[in-house]
């Protein structure tokens, strides 16, 4: 025991000696990062994005010698939870976790408690070109700043989509939705709360019920919580019993909801990616019947980031990595629908010709809407919204009667 | 105590404050001493304590004497003494051949050497040919003759029975149990008979030592 | 004096401390664990902020509208689970016990041991859907359904599904217990004479055989009871989710990004040790009340009949349960080769190889990684377990029934009540994020089961065999290595295939002590199973089943291969 004790703390004043990666001179972060292996913690749920992210480690390992390991997770709080641990046990230095892909309410946590490496997004190269006064989400992440912790790598917006083959007009407002559900019970569900997107569809209702649009921007307790909500809650009231399942079980998460409308268990679903109905039909997942819409109220948008933790064991490379993914290469290549699909976090104006080329000739999928139909992104509320929400969401609804 | 031939010096085995066993006897090279009793009385024990096998549950004391050398206190393995049981105990995932080549002692080395021996056991006792026989497929009477055969070829000084014919049909009783006596006689092996058959005692043609209840 | 065994290698000087290792290795480290998630239960974990002891963790969990819910649910499906589990199985010895038909019973359950919980799940969840092959099968001619209809039979509320996913699996494994607790019971003389007494055999087994049969599988029933009131993969999959099974919940809380629910999801794992032991307690003060209640019957003198129906419902129990297994893999095989498959239809549009494909490159290297865990912690597993057997014949150390109990800790101990705590230790001393780590928390699970397995077979054995073999001049080592292991070798092989089953199946172990860097079968199945494409669920559960049959296969084939010419094996 006495042994091992001693050899760990060699191994971690070894560590010790080398110092933090400064994000301001590339030049050193790139020499560092060569010959690194990065382990990139995120989401494993979609082939679609793992061919994706392997794409990318091939990239960066020809351009920089950097390996990318992917750890595919089931949720990125397997990934936090890790970080946690290892604070817990002192391990400041070496962390499994060199980079996670995470945003909003993991985002905001980690933060709070000091679990973050940086600030260093604004140092890197790629950053000149990202669209911040166009995407002001790329820095505000559920409206809590970024503070240069985190880099933006897509843009993400709510769309719903349909089966063409079952219904002519889907509902494009909340009322129309619990009007539908009404005549046709068992055809619509949402993930549930506390999954990520299900607190979304919720947020994407309240903004359609609330009264007063501006309280929203500020934290939930200096609001009457209760008048804001008050048409919300009824709303959901109404629907509950029409849902799938008349709301005794959900969906976990929004790739099942593509298995239930190919089951045709389902009609409508909500989602987070304007062109994964595309992605399903061309990966033989979704009917091609499936086409994409837009609420009147227009839709919640955001960004999806990678941060770095404190005790990283790969700071470095991470940082290239992240680099790469912010460049145009590699954010045309996300945003082509036929390997993704994701929007890019970039402004295509402040690209040479030669790179908003490669923009311009990617072709829509057979379900995606075209930019000018997607509409404006509606802003998000102040976190605490969110939180408020999922609560009073278990008590009510959490339970099945 | 005589120099050669087994000796038992008051050996005493008692279970639960219960005496099974009291025996202090002398058997001479080639002599037979049968040791006879109803079943439980515990005469497989007195074979167990000169094997050296016998369980804690009994409390054992005495000395057990094999050709002036005291082998009370030795492991098995070194007591060079052997035993048949009822069930002849042929290793089932050894060849007849194999199984003889376990009995064979160490001693004899050379693979050439060793087959032969082997196969010049097995002519022995008319079983030419079954080196690489599976032992299952043999009859009762060849399965008793190889078990026989795989212990003289151990070269014991001694020879212990636990009732190694009753398993037999009386035709290939006669048979094996005369082989085995000849043999022990032949080879000068003092032989110590538990059974609780009288045919076997009188086969046996020795003194009787009966177990009290 | 016991055969005394010459002790001159470092091996053998090794020999009379492996029971005490043994029971060091399965004790300690719950131990460790459960202390590590007692105090943030309790509200201390400083780097999350929680610097003093106080009861918040406790007053925020039984705050959650769920808890009674949940906690009701995980104590009746365990309950019903094992009950029916057992049912099952005592029907099936007593009405076919003896039989050819027994034999073919026991041949067609054993494989179904090797399929991992979550790719039977998987399969089973497939099958019974409302959109599931059940239903397709009958629609739309027979039920007129031109889409599903919503009827709540996954997830539903009372946890029938999950308790049938639970079912499916526990009866080849409580099976297998109780064909190795008959074999060591004089069954036979017992059924002959209950019958020529006029008692019916079904009856009569119950009367005389089960009470026996069950004092010696009672700890797997322990077992089983445990895991299934803390089973997460299954439950994920067919449990309910309004609210989930306290298990389920206590990873849901874990992997909250609010941090501070790490508190109330550590009081939530000592609520269901709590809860776990509470049930076994109830059990085992049901125990006593069946007893009487048996007792009684017995002293009723009452014959019994029904023979015939036991049989029937015996069987097609049997049959049930191991059609669902077997048919929800045929399902998953479709599925990996599918192109698009709506309700209704029977079969997909059409085939495709592409999930296949797409993965290959990604699967063998995942194999590689699986195969090579759970080699090395069997492979520790064995010696140990041979270590602790072989001590205990020669330095006369028998097991009191008080040793046997620890061997079931890490079985009976949920798994989230203590890992946690031990992924703090292991991060504290170094030894984490590689295979090391992952190999070491493997051995804590297959351990149990492959001492269970091997026991028995090992302390059956004759033990003349060994003492001819020393009369013929082979020493204590030469018995085991050249006669005993030999002569073992199907259970040796049937151990060494249960102990690499379990490896495989490990999850939360893997996950926790690996750091994310080391991939197995099943974190990858689990992480891939969120995204919900039946495709891809498919070829890695189905890869996870063929990956853990393999040493099934390997324990039936070459034995036969071996004693081909041996009788005397043949039907070890």
């Amino acid at each position: 025991m006495r042994t091992l004790f001693a050899a760990t703390l060699a191994t971690f004043t070894a560590f010790a000696a080398t110092a933090e990666p400064d994000p301001t001179n590339w030049d050193a972060v790139t020499d560092e990062a060569r010959g690194q292996t990065v382990y990139w913690n995120a989401w494993g749920g979609s082939d679609t994005i793992n061919s994706f992210i392997d794409w990318i480690g091939m990239r960066v390992n020809e351009e920089y010698g950097v390996t990318l390991e992917h750890v595919k997770l089931s949720d990125t709080a397997e990934a936090v939870s890790r970080v946690v641990a290892e604070k817990t046990a002192g391990k400041d230095e070496g962390g499994a976790v060199d980079m996670i892909w995470l945003n909003g309410e993991n985002f905001a946590a980690m933060k709070r408690q000091d679990l973050l490496f940086g600030p260093w997004v604004e140092a890197t190269p790629s950053w000149a070109n990202v669209d911040v006064a166009g995407k002001p989400a790329v820095i505000s992440d559920f409206t809590v700043p970024t503070d240069g912790l985190e880099a933006p790598w897509g843009m993400a917006q709510v769309v719903f989509y349909y089966d063409t083959a079952r219904l002519e007009t889907p509902p494009k407002t909340m009322a129309d939705l619990a009007a539908w559900a009404a005549e046709n019970p068992g055809r619509f569900t949402y993930p549930q709360p506390p999954n990520f997107l299900g607190g979304t569809f919720l947020k994407q209702a309240l903004i359609e019920f609330v009264p007063d649009a501006s309280v929203l921007q500020s934290p939930v307790d200096e609001a009457d919580y209760d008048a804001a909500t008050k048409d919300l809650w009824a709303f959901m009231e109404d629907l509950t019993p029409n849902l799938w399942r008349s709301g005794r079980a959900y969906p976990q998460n929004e790739s099942r909801q593509i298995q239930l409308m190919a089951d045709g268990e389902i009609d409508v679903a909500i989602s987070f990616n304007p062109n994964e109905a595309s992605n399903a039909i061309a990966n033989l997942e979704l009917q091609d019947s499936v086409r994409t819409y837009v609420m009147d109220a227009g839709s919640i948008g955001n960004a999806s980031f990678v941060a770095i933790p404190y005790n990283a064991n790969a700071k470095a490379g991470a940082m290239v990595v992240a680099n790469f993914i912010m460049s145009p290469e590699a954010q045309a290549m996300m945003q082509d629908p036929e390997v993704w699909g994701l929007s890019t976090v970039l402004d295509l104006n402040k690209l040479s010709d030669e790179d908003r080329m490669r923009f311009d000739s990617l072709e829509l999928g057979i379900a995606t809407l075209p930019p000018a139909e997607l509409g404006a992104t509606l802003s998000e509320p102040h976190p605490s919204w969110m939180v408020k929400l999922e609560e009073d969401w278990t008590d009510r609804f959490g339970v099945a009667q | 105590m005589p120099d050669t031939g087994l000796s038992l010096e008051s050996v005493v085995i008692r279970q639960d404050g219960r005496t099974l066993v009291d025996i202090s006897d002398h058997i001479a090279p080639g002599e037979v001493l049968t040791v006879m009793g109803p079943s439980g009385s515990g005469k497989s024990t007195l074979l167990s304590y000169v094997i050296g096998t016998l369980s804690d549950d009994f409390a054992a004391s005495g000395r057990v004497i094999l050709n002036g050398r005291d082998i009370t206190d030795l492991a098995p393995e070194q007591r060079r003494v052997g035993i048949l049981f009822q069930d002849e105990l042929l290793f089932p995932h050894l060849s007849v051949g194999e199984n003889l080549a376990f009995g064979l002692r160490a001693t004899v080395k050379g693979r050439a050497e060793r087959k032969s021996q082997i196969e010049a056991a097995l002519d022995d006792i008319g079983l030419n040919g079954f080196a690489s026989r599976d032992p299952e497929t043999l009859s009762g009477g060849q399965k008793a003759r190889v078990a026989l055969m795989r212990m003289l070829l151990s070269g014991p000084q001694a020879l212990l029975l636990d009732e190694p014919f009753s398993r037999l049909d009386t035709e290939r009783r006669d048979q094996v149990r005369s082989l085995v006596f000849d043999r022990a006689r032949a080879k000068g092996l003092p032989v110590l008979l538990v059974t609780h058959d009288h045919a076997d005692a009188e086969a046996a043609g020795g003194r009787v030592h009966r177990l009290s209840d | 004096m016991a055969a005394t065994c010459e002790s001159h290698s470092a091996r053998a000087r090794f020999l009379p401390w492996a029971p005490l290792l043994t029971v060091a290795i399965m004790v300690g480290p719950v131990a460790a664990g459960v202390l590590g998630t007692l105090t943030p239960a309790f509200g201390f974990l400083p780097a999350l902020g929680g610097h003093s002891l106080n009861l918040q963790a406790f007053a925020m969990l039984f705050d959650w509208p769920g808890i009674t819910r949940a906690s009701i649910l995980s104590v009746t499906t365990g309950f019903v689970a094992t009950c029916l589990s057992l049912l099952v199985v005592s029907m099936i010895c007593a009405a076919w016990s003896g039989s050819r038909a027994f034999r073919v019973i026991e041949r067609a359950l054993s494989p179904l041991l090797s399929v991992p919980h979550a790719a039977a799940a998987f399969g089973l969840a497939f099958l019974i859907a409302p959109s599931g092959w059940v239903a397709r099968a009958g629609s739309p001619w027979l039920t007129g359904w031109d889409t599903p209809p919503d009827i709540l039979i996954l997830q539903d509320p009372y946890g029938v599904s999950l308790i049938a996913g639970l079912v499916v699996k526990e009866v080849p494994f409580l099976l297998l217990m109780t064909l190795a607790a008959l074999s060591q019971i004089r069954t036979v003389q017992a059924r002959q004479t209950a019958m020529a007494l006029g008692y019916s055999p079904v009856s009569g087994w119950f009367k005389t055989v089960f009470p026996r049969v069950y004092a010696q599988i009672r700890l797997p029933v322990y077992a089983v009871l445990a895991f299934s009131m803390t089973v997460i993969d299954v439950a994920l999959i067919l449990g309910p989710t309004t609210p989930p099974t306290l298990a389920v919940q206590i990873l849901r809380w874990m992997n909250d990004p609010d941090l501070s629910l790490r508190f109330v999801a550590s009081a939530a794992a000592v609520w269901q040790l709590l809860l776990v032991i509470g049930a076994l307690l109830i059990w085992r003060v049901g125990e006593y009340s069946v007893a009487r209640i048996g007792r009684r019957w017995v002293m009723s003198g009452h014959r019994g009949g029904a023979t015939r129906s036991v049989r029937v419902l015996s069987l097609s129990a049997a049959g049930l349960s191991a059609s669902a297994v077997v048919f929800g893999l045929l399902g998953l095989f479709i599925w990996s080769i599918a192109g698009f498959w709506s309700f209704p239809d029977f079969l997909p549009q059409g085939f495709s190889t592409r999930t296949w494909m797409r993965h290959s490159m990604a699967l063998w290297p995942t194999i590689s990684e699986t195969l090579i865990i759970a080699s090395v912690s069997t492979l520790i597993a064995l010696l140990f377990t041979l270590a602790c057997l072989e001590a205990e014949e020669r330095h006369g150390l028998k097991p009191s029934t008080r040793a046997l109990w620890l061997l079931y800790v890490p079985l009976i101990v949920p798994q989230i009540a203590f890992l946690t705590g031990l992924q703090t230790l292991a991060i504290f001393t170094g030894v984490d994020g590689n295979r090391t780590a992952v190999i070491a928390m493997h051995i804590i699970f297959v351990l149990p089961y492959v001492f269970l397995s091997l026991a028995d077979p090992f302390r059956a054995w004759d033990a003349r065999y060994g003492y001819v073999a020393r009369a013929l001049g082979a020493s204590c080592d030469g018995v085991l290595w050249r006669v005993r292991l030999p002569m073992l070798l199907r259970p040796i092989l049937t151990a060494a295939a249960v102990g690499f089953a379990v490896s495989i199946g490990q999850f939360l172990p893997t996950l926790l002590a690996g750091a994310g860097r080391v991939q197995t079968l099943t974190t990858e199945a689990v992480a891939l199973a969120s995204g919900g494409d039946r495709r891809v669920i498919s070829v890695y559960a189905l890869t996870q089943t063929a990956v853990a049959f393999l040493p099934f296969a390997i324990a039936l084939i070459l034995p036969a291969i071996l004693w081909r010419n041996r009788k005397g094996l043949r039907h070890a």
